[in-house]
């Protein structure tokens, strides 16, 4: 079994992630971005659990997913009331916290 | 076994009482009084198994005795226990009876009283306290008991403390066996390094018989336990606050007198008997005269004496008290153990109704003065037939329970070979017979010369007076008519030690119809005085030596003045100037020195290491924070991404640090 594949479209996933969370303005494709981004280390953490013959990366995998849907329905419940506050989702100007 | 093992439930339970009735007596339908009573009738319950169970054990009995850890300290473990002989049981019996007789009596006396509920803790204290020194196993938790003792009679004597005289009564008691107290405190630290840094009251008699101590050690020990004693114990020279403490509410007079405090120095000489008997060369070990003797002797003499001037009721007792606490001392001292106890027991029933009736006179007549009573025997018949009982018993009248136990106390000196005592016993026999007689007719006989009408005192007060004076007649028997209850009950044993050092001796009617003879010419002279008008009345004014001799008794020998004017003044007058003039140059320009030079010091950490250091690093360190807070908030931008984005940059690097390095 060749696990460069596997390693590979998880490096290309967590790029793709990447740049959604630091180019796009709109929350909620950050938000799906990050989704994008924990998959991608799902998906390493599989891929080394099946090499190496353990069942230890299956079980991350699946901590990883929960932690995930615990996240995004924080994270777009934050985002929900963003937009009721100020009729608007775009990250830069959600920018109160300025020093 | 489950009385004698777990003797500690008996000073526990008056003790949780006074807690009891401090937090929630108030609020009680009795105003604490009934949980008072309560608890040291629970008390009294567990001091009846525990006689009960002592007697039904088989010959010979062995102690009971039971201790937790209580401190270690420098490779010393301190126990906490209780030792349960005889000794212990006869006194627990005897103390509770007479403090649940005192409790009871106090609802009557003491109603309406302003501080009634603070009264009834205090009482239970004064009996838990008394409790604890009773059972106590070692010196030290003795010592406690003692002290808590001292404590709980002071507050009681100065019951009434809004009345000046009371109130110095007070300090008087306590200030008084204070000066006796130092001598015990030292005697125990110096009995601590004598047995080998060893408490223990039972080891500590079996070193002192078998001659594991020396000699002088003793001797050095058990006169400085003496001078203990003779605080306590109200004993010549420091008698002098016995009287005083009359100030108290009568009741509690019953109690230091009967069965707490003041008994508690003759149990302290019964107890560490061992001391005593080895250091003063006691009995078998020599017939010398020794001071525990002489001092009993002094006092049985003195007090008698001065109980013919009293005209306060209860000074008259209280000055008896003396005298009889005299007797058991010396019995203690001519080596008659077990007559000296005995004595202690039969005094407790008589003197405790004696002061619980002179009680109800006083409730009755509102005056503590003879001159103002007389004629009571028909308004005031219960009190009057116990009161006659317990003088006859005080007397030494057969078969009444004073008469055996004196008798015993002649007997010991008799046997003992020490004549003198034998006299001095004798004479004090015949005195407290006249004294008791004067008092009985200036109370009972002739016209009543108060004010009001006197009345019979309520169901409360005169129950406790029914029940004291069947004690009164009976307590004598258990060791009478050829039965030997008392002596096999209560004996002086330590374990290991064979020798025959106490002394039992068997009845013997000469000596007895001695006694009974010179006790009913006591009776027969006072009463040919009073009744008859016999002999030389008005003696005192006609003739100056008898007027000198009357004075001498009306003025306490003195002792009193030579205290106050001599030891007090000496030291507040001279030592006070002397105090004072030192205090003024010496102390103060020491003090005023320290001062000066603090201030110099002050004033240079002022000027130069709190402005010039301490102050520079607050604000340089505040300058700092705020300067490079200053440049930090140009990054704080607010923007999720640029921080995600520093975020990724950052891991980044360190990834590549990471793959270079290991690579």
């Amino acid at each position: 079994m060749l696990l460069n594949q596997f390693l590979f479209l998880a490096a290309v996933l967590f790029c793709i992630g990447v740049y959604g969370v630091l180019a796009r303005r709109n929350a909620v494709l950050v938000l799906a971005s990050i989704e994008l981004m924990l998959n991608a280390v799902n998906i390493n953490l599989v891929a080394f659990g099946a090499y190496r013959h353990s069942i230890a990366g299956q079980v991350f995998a699946l901590f990883v997913i929960t932690i995930a849907a615990a996240e995004v329905g924080v994270g777009l419940a934050i985002v929900v009331l963003i937009f009721r506050n100020r009729a608007s989702i775009a990250l830069d100007e959600a920018d109160l916290l300025k020093g | 076994m489950f009385f004698l093992r777990n003797a500690w439930l008996v000073p526990a339970v008056p003790g949780a009482c006074f807690f009891l009735i401090l937090f929630f007596g108030k609020r009680m339908p009795g105003k604490g009084a009934d949980i008072g009573i309560a608890g040291v009738g629970l008390s009294f319950l567990l001091s009846l198994g525990a006689a009960v169970k002592w007697i039904s054990m088989s010959t010979p009995r062995h102690a009971v005795e039971r201790h937790v850890t209580w401190f270690k300290m420098g490779g010393i473990t301190v126990h906490a226990g209780t030792h349960i002989d005889g000794l212990a049981v006869m006194m627990l019996f005897v103390v509770t009876i007479v403090s649940l007789m005192v409790h009871v009596y106090s609802v009557g006396y003491m109603h309406g009283d302003r501080r009634f509920t603070f009264y009834y803790a205090a009482l239970s204290l004064f009996t838990a306290s008394m409790l604890t020194l009773v059972t106590a196993d070692n010196t030290l938790l003795l010592l406690i008991g003692w002290e808590l003792v001292g404590v709980c009679s002071f507050m009681l004597i100065g019951h009434w403390w809004e009345e000046e005289v009371n109130s110095a009564a007070a300090v008087k008691a306590f200030i008084t066996t204070r000066v006796g107290d130092v001598g015990l405190m030292l005697g125990i630290i110096t009995l601590f390094y004598a047995a080998g840094q060893n408490f223990d009251i039972a080891h500590l008699n079996r070193l002192a018989l078998t001659g594991g101590i020396s000699h002088h050690l003793l001797l050095v020990g058990a006169l400085l336990l003496l001078l203990g004693v003779v605080g306590k114990s109200a004993q010549f020279p420091l008698h002098v606050w016995l009287p005083d403490a009359m100030a108290g509410p009568t009741p509690v007079s019953a109690l230091i007198h009967a069965a707490t405090m003041v008994v508690a120095g003759v149990y302290l000489v019964a107890r560490v008997y061992g001391v005593f008997l080895s250091g003063l060369s006691i009995g078998p070990l020599g017939n010398g005269i020794n001071a525990l003797a002489l001092i009993g002797g002094i006092t049985v003499l003195i007090g008698a004496a001065l109980a013919f001037v009293q005209d306060d009721v209860k000074r008259v007792l209280a000055y008896s008290t003396i005298s009889q606490l005299g007797y058991m001392v010396m019995a203690l001292g001519v080596g008659a153990w077990t007559a000296g106890i005995f004595h202690l027991f039969t005094h407790a029933f008589f003197k405790a109704l004696l002061f619980l009736g002179s009680g109800s006179l006083i409730h009755a007549v509102h005056s503590n003065n003879m001159s103002d009573m007389g004629g009571l025997r028909k308004r005031m018949p219960t009190t009057f037939w116990t009161f006659i009982v317990a003088s006859l018993a005080l007397a030494g009248i057969f078969p009444l329970a004073g008469f055996w136990s004196k008798d015993e106390i002649l007997l010991g000196a008799s046997r003992g070979d020490y004549p003198l005592f034998l006299w001095v016993g004798v004479i004090g026999a015949f005195m407290t017979a006249a004294y008791m007689t004067r008092a009985c007719y200036l109370i009972f006989w002739g016209e009543y010369r108060g004010e009001g009408h006197p009345h019979e005192a309520p169901p409360s007060m005169a129950w406790p007076l029914r029940i004291l004076a069947v004690g009164s007649i009976g307590a004598g028997w258990l060791s009478a008519f050829g039965f030997h209850g008392f002596p096999n009950w209560v004996s002086f044993d330590v374990e290991g030690v064979t020798r025959e050092v106490i002394h039992e001796y068997a009845f013997s009617v000469p000596l007895a119809a001695i006694s009974l003879a010179v006790a009913l010419i006591g009776i027969g002279v006072a009463a040919g005085y009073y009744f008859r008008n016999l002999g030389p009345h008005g003696l005192t004014r006609r003739n100056g030596p008898a007027r000198a001799g009357y004075r001498f008794l009306e003025e306490k020998y003195y002792l009193d003045k030579i205290y106050i004017d001599g030891v007090i003044r000496s030291i507040q007058y001279p030592i006070a100037r002397g105090m004072y003039w030192f205090d003024q140059h010496v102390i103060d320009g020491f003090v005023n020195g320290v001062a000066f030079v603090s201030g110099k010091v002050a004033g240079f950490v002022y000027n130069v290491i709190d402005q010039k250091v301490v102050d520079g690093a607050v604000n340089g360190a505040g300058f700092t924070a705020e300067e490079s807070g200053g440049i930090l908030r140009y990054i704080q931008t607010g923007r999720v991404q640029q921080y995600a984005a520093v975020l990724f940059g950052a891991a980044g690097l360190f990834a590549l640090i990471l793959v270079l390095t290991t690579a």
